[in-house]
């Protein structure tokens, strides 16, 4: 792609990110990565488990990936901040993506500690990336705050709903000096061109993929899917009308009866 | 002494390190991309040699996982 995807200084030229959560086996995670031909992928913090063989670390290293830690399972903005502390410590990277979850059933964030957590992190020195509600207020004061990116979800995690407040996407696209990525809720390619077409920067999926029943030919899809649709935005669509347009001459027409 | 280490109760020498209890937990060597918490505060692995346990303290050994 022509226009590199540049957050806090540092450029993709994929702008698909891509969760490792939800792969049945490292090797479809390696393949699905390649397939997808991201540039960063998303790993999580959790106990050791002796015996416990091969590591995604390895995986993403070979494939030459930036690591965007996550604090995944996070209900407070003092465990995300621990968590991004120990993964800036496992993982040698000061970026996090920033997950403070408000209830496990809806796994929606919770905006009041994600702010807290977010300043919290921007002061010690963290690349912040805030898995954030589809909120245009919010997003601003994330991006206020000194967050790198905010990446608003487009329907609960996993739910592969889609985008379900394009409106509010488009606000936070068209509003925010950061880049805009959306995160969560893709179900199939066509989310992840819309979220592209409605201005988002980058979209960032894991069960889409992981999920998918053939994940590696998923991952190649949702490549397609947001290079197709930041080509669209840039190409500058048509605007809708209610009645037809011909696109062929009603000039010169014969007549033939 | 008896520290916490990931949740479970365990038995470590009396002048345990933080290292001695990375190397309890099982975490394969080298431990590159692990992270140890003890009572939640994060113990820089430079520190891990010379910070010594106490009896009953929380030790959390981390390593990478999948995750969205």
């Amino acid at each position: 792609m022509a226009e590199p995807l540049r957050i806090a200084g540092v450029d993709f030229s994929s702008r698909l990110i891509l969760g490792t959560g939800g792969f049945r086996t490292l090797d479809v995670l390696a393949q699905a990565i390649e397939a997808s031909r991201t540039e960063m992928v998303t790993v999580a913090l959790r106990r050791v488990e002796p015996g416990a063989e091969g590591s995604v670390l390895d995986v993403v290293r070979e494939a030459g990936c930036r690591l965007l830690p996550n604090t995944a399972g996070c209900f407070t903005a003092r465990d995300a901040v621990r968590t991004a502390k120990l993964a800036r410590e496992a993982f040698e990277t000061d970026w996090v993506k920033l997950e403070v979850i408000g209830d496990d059933k809806t796994l929606l964030p919770d905006p009041a500690e994600l702010l807290e957590a977010a300043e919290a992190l921007v002061a010690d020195g963290f690349t912040v990336l805030p898995y954030t509600n589809d909120d245009p207020i919010l997003a601003r004061r994330l991006e206020d705050a000194g967050c790198a990116a905010v990446m608003p979800l487009g329907s609960p995690i996993g739910s592969g709903m889609g985008i379900n407040n394009t409106y509010s996407i488009r606000l936070i696209a068209r509003a925010a000096r950061v880049p805009v990525v959306l995160d969560a809720g893709i179900g199939t390619a066509s989310d992840a061109a819309l979220a592209m077409e409605l201005g988002c920067d980058a979209v960032l999926l894991a069960s889409a993929v992981s999920r998918a029943e053939d994940p590696v030919a998923m991952a190649r899809a949702m490549r397609l899917a947001v290079e197709a649709g930041f080509g669209a935005r840039g190409a500058g669509r048509i605007p809708q009308r209610l009645y037809a347009e011909p696109s062929t001459s009603m000039e010169g027409i014969p007549e033939l009866t | 002494m008896i520290v916490t280490l990931n949740g479970e109760p365990a038995e470590l020498r009396d002048s345990a390190t933080v290292e001695d209890a990375v190397v309890a937990s099982g975490a394969p060597s080298p431990h590159r991309g692990v992270a140890v918490a003890v009572d939640g505060e994060v113990v820089p692995r430079g520190e891990w040699d010379g910070t010594r346990l106490e009896e009953g303290q929380r030790v959390e050994v981390l390593r990478a996982v999948q995750g969205g």
